[in-house]
């Protein structure tokens, strides 16, 4: 099945209207030996009848977190996602359409990028956002490259606590420009504070601080950042968007930048992707920010009307002096965070995450009353907290998988000295039935060991 | 009816039911935030029904439009068909719902199309190995970049250079300063090409790799390329293929057949997945054997029992470009579309681009400059300039394009040519929407002549008449003011 409405005909009336007679003729100009002597070796077109089955087959190869007990988290989280947000980025008029260059046929997608923006600003009490970099951890690596830029220094501080897959990013980013990531240690599921020196903050472009961290826990954010004042070092936040209705906004901590992943906010978990990066700053940064921004104007007639606007920071129009190489970004999913964000309101997205706190803190309290569960760190933490369990990985994924149960997520692999610590991800799907089934089967597995 | 932000409908007193009903034992825990972390002032989120909210974004789907809505020849962008079948497929439930952390046993699925995408694009590209992992044309091009890097750096080569044609998209020469190269720009000669004697000059042992599209941005297909990758390739140097363009060859020829590297694709432009009003894309990038073992991690194999697994077990990987594997839910649609097509389907495809382009193109050189004659590939770029002595600009032929119901074609891009109009029709356009879109050019170029006003005013059929980007850029309105 193609998707070419030619009839042979006009195929026939185009070519001759070309002078040419087959449509091999069009090719003439490439040189024969890098024409391809064989057909691409490829499957025999598949009907679409064909195609369903063969994909609905390769898809049942998975097991659908909704098929069990997901306490899966780390960076992709099974939240809820209102019917809305699907019948809203389905629609051909969003879905099809390309970055709003031409804004007057665009009107409908800047509009509401615009009103991202302000959704966005509210929730981290920033001055600007831009319209998505493409995951949490480039939103990282790209606010990091900010910091770069505005500060003019070479090292970047980033704390251990970060998403591991967040710091090996950065990294990557940064390698070839040879620029200093220095990570700074953890103590007792936080960051150690106390390592982060006077001399290191002045030779650092930033510092980047996660909350919640990694582990699920509440960094001492305000006391981390009160130690950058009187420097030239940016304070970048990583944080996780549902969090923001429980907790203070970064820009009352002094955040310059404030970065994460989207996914939380109306899109499903999709294997980690796509989800979307938000970044945003104080407008004294403006120039700098990397991405898509829509500003508000006029038209000829003085309605008021959408833009892309501050394209000079960008790749078309400046070219190697641009704040990113970001042409196409997540735009979509955007989208879906704003349909979820206006259906959930102001009072949703509070309750929303006071049962991600609620779920999360009955489980914990649970789970750590079982002899050979213990909290492994003594934080404060919002909907993940990391356990000791007295069983090893492939043990307790045994025991937990014949329940139905997905999660923990072990993080010797990151951390090779938190053996046996689990990191568990409490969403407002969970119910008192599957955590209790939880609570049980561990209880009934260590008891008997 | 004004319009009006989702900020600005009226609120609800009380919010609506969202959450069940939780046991007591759960609901009467006290939320024990310390007292310096805790949230003071509520964010101000709109409080709207579910019928307001679908009426306020329904309103905004009216004023947007797609490539379902109507004929959207933006150049270099191709703009083709999404088939809906492939939105379907990407929805199925054990698609959407799985965890990139859930064990391997159960995410075989993910892990077989995954695996079985790079095999089809390896074929379709002549490379030997891809990743899945760049969410779009650009950040392919920067993972490349990494790679070209790190194959340098393993030979101990500091070299500091990635040349570029001045035709570039604005995304190369981007990505080269991320990646920590210097830009330095070859020109094109008088036909478009690559200047070989030029290139030569700049070639020397500073120079890292050379980035081209091929078909390049004005449509045409560089025959010098195994000449240019030769030259590159005896400099010690890597070429890398930007993939923009290869909707013009699938199943013609190979990018690794012309001599690249390093090729990236977009998996939204080449293999329809709908852009989604910017994104998400994707931009896998497809290596030679010998870079392979610098992609990222991790990539998916298949082992002797027939098992898919992830393997991050490469030392000298670049490292990861981004959380995770890719963007997924992408990945699903164009390798459902490669099966739908398959050779035969894509050869046709990218046929009847180049047969589109072309019949367009020589319906408009009558009325509009040309400045590059020669037959182009699947897409072409004719110039305003005839039309700038009567003051008419490639902007305003952009903006009276919408009055006739279509999309307004890439302007300005190529730099390199003055009032540039840059046409990609896809093969998914018949000739009776060609004729029709043809028509409309010929209108508009005879009203440069006649009515040269109608041009500087348009669009005059749009909900929204032409909006002013210098206020915006000055006034810097980017959120909602509550107060």
């Amino acid at each position: 099945m193609d998707y070419t409405p030619h009839s042979n005909k006009e195929i026939q009336e185009m070519l001759s209207f070309l002078g040419i007679e087959f449509l091999k003729d069009l090719y003439n100009n490439i040189p024969d030996e890098i024409k391809q002597k064989k057909e691409l070796n490829l499957l025999e077109p598949l009907s679409e009848i064909e195609l369903l089955k063969r994909l609905k087959f390769i898809s049942d190869k998975n097991v659908s977190t909704n098929e069990k007990i997901s306490f899966l988290g780390a960076g992709d989280y099974d939240h809820f996602i209102p019917s809305v947000v699907n019948y809203i980025i389905s629609k051909p008029e969003f879905c099809t359409s390309y970055t709003p260059y031409q804004s007057e046929l665009s009107q409908g997608i800047l509009q509401s990028m615009f009103e991202y923006q302000t959704m966005m600003c509210e929730l981290t009490g920033m001055d600007i956002s831009n319209i998505s970099l493409y995951d949490g951890a480039t939103a990282v690596a790209e606010a990091a490259n900010m910091a770069l830029s505005i500060s003019k220094k070479k090292k970047i501080l980033i704390s251990e606590t970060v998403h591991p897959e967040y710091r090996q990013v950065i990294k990557t980013y940064e390698k070839p420009r040879e620029i200093e990531i220095i990570e700074i240690p953890m103590k007792g599921g936080i960051t150690d504070k106390e390592k982060i020196d006077r001399r290191l903050i002045d030779e650092s472009s930033c510092l980047i601080i996660p909350q919640p961290n990694f582990f699920g826990n509440l960094e001492p954010i305000d006391e981390i950042f009160s130690i950058l004042s009187g420097s030239n070092t940016l304070a970048i936040a990583c944080v996780n968007p549902l969090s923001l209705a429980l907790l203070k906004p970064p820009a009352d901590f002094g955040a310059d930048i404030v970065v994460g992943d989207g996914q939380i906010l109306g899109n499903p978990q999709s294997f980690g992707g796509p989800s979307f990066g938000f970044l945003t700053c104080k407008k004294k940064y403006l120039r700098k920010i990397p991405g898509r921004i829509v500003g508000q104007t006029v038209d000829s007639n003085g309605k008021i009307g959408y833009v892309l606007t501050l394209q000079t920071r960008e790749q078309h129009i400046r070219r190697e002096k641009a704040t990113s190489n970001i042409c196409s970004n997540q735009s979509l999913n955007v989208l879906a965070a704003s349909v979820y964000l206006s259906y959930v309101g102001r009072d949703g997205l509070c309750e929303i995450a006071e049962l991600c706190y609620k779920n999360a803190h009955y489980l914990f309290q649970k789970l750590i009353d079982i002899e050979g569960i213990n909290p492994a760190f003594n934080s404060k933490f919002f909907n993940e907290f990391v356990v000791y369990i007295d069983l090893d990985s492939t043990e307790l994924k045994k025991i937990l998988s014949k329940k139905g149960i997905l999660g923990p997520i072990c993080l010797e692999k990151w951390y090779p000295s938190l053996k046996k610590r689990y990191l568990f991800a409490v969403t407002e799907k969970r119910t008192k039935e599957e955590m209790d089934l939880l609570i049980d089967t561990l209880n009934e597995a260590l008891r008997t060991k | 009816m004004k319009n009006r932000l989702i900020f600005q409908l009226p609120h609800l007193e009380s919010g609506k039911k969202i959450l069940p009903t939780v046991p007591d034992e759960i609901s009467s825990i006290k939320i024990d935030i310390p007292e310096n972390l805790k949230r003071k002032k509520a964010p101000e989120l709109p409080k709207i029904s579910e019928p307001q909210l679908i009426r306020h974004y329904n309103k905004l789907s009216k004023k947007n439009f797609g490539v379902d809505n109507g004929f959207y020849p933006l150049g270099s962008c191709t703009m083709k068909y999404n088939p809906k079948i492939n939105e379907e497929i990407s929805r199925l439930e054990n698609f959407v719902n799985i965890h990139p952390y859930q064990d391997e046993e159960d995410i075989q699925g993910a892990l077989q199309l995954m695996y079985e995408l790079d095999v089809l694009l390896c074929e379709i590209t002549g490379m030997d190995k891809f990743t899945l992992q760049p969410s779009a044309g650009a950040h392919g091009e920067l993972t490349g970049l990494f790679i070209i890097n790190a194959y340098h750096r393993e030979k101990g080569n500091k070299r500091k250079n990635i040349i570029i044609p001045d035709s570039a998209h604005g995304t190369n020469p981007a990505s080269v300063t991320m990646a920590g190269y210097n830009a330095v720009t070859v020109d094109s000669d008088e036909n478009g090409k690559v200047d070989l004697k030029k290139l030569n000059k700049l070639l020397d042992e500073e120079t890292a790799g050379l980035m081209l599209t091929n078909p390049n941005t004005l449509g045409l297909f560089d025959e010098n390329i195994l000449k240019i990758s030769e030259m590159v390739h005896d400099a010690g140097a890597l070429v890398y293929y930007d993939g923009a363009n290869l909707n013009a060859i699938m199943g013609i020829a190979k990018p690794r057949d012309m001599g690249f590297d390093i090729v990236h694709l977009n998996l939204h432009k080449t293999f329809s997945t709908p852009h989604g009003g910017g994104g998400p894309g994707s931009g896998p990038i497809g290596v030679t054997k010998e870079l392979s073992k610098f992609l990222p991690v991790p990539t998916v194999e298949l082992n002797d029992e027939g098992r898919y697994y992830l393997d991050y077990d490469e030392k000298d990987s670049i490292g990861k470009v981004k959380a995770f594997y890719g963007n997924f839910n992408v990945l699903i649609k164009a390798y459902s579309y490669i099966l739908s097509l398959g050779a035969e389907g894509l050869k046709r495809a990218s046929k009847l681009a180049v047969l589109n382009a072309n019949y367009l193109k020589k319906h408009l050189s009558k009325y509009y400059y040309l400045p590059y004659p020669e037959i182009c590939m699947h897409e072409f770029v004719i110039s305003a300039i005839w039309q700038k002595e009567r003051g008419i600009r490639a902007l305003d032929i952009a903006k009276r394009l919408m009055d006739f119901g279509f999309h307004p074609p890439t302007i300005y891009f190529p730099v390199i040519v003055n009032e540039a109009i840059m046409i990609e029709p896809t093969e998914t356009e018949n000739k009776e929407t060609l004729d029709m879109f043809i028509k409309a050019m010929i209108q508009i170029a005879k009203e440069a002549n006649e009515n040269p006003e109608i041009l500087k005013s348009a669009p005059h059929k749009t909900q929204i008449k032409r909006l002013d980007e210098v206020k915006a850029a000055r006034d810097l309105i980017l959120k909602y003011n509550f107060d």
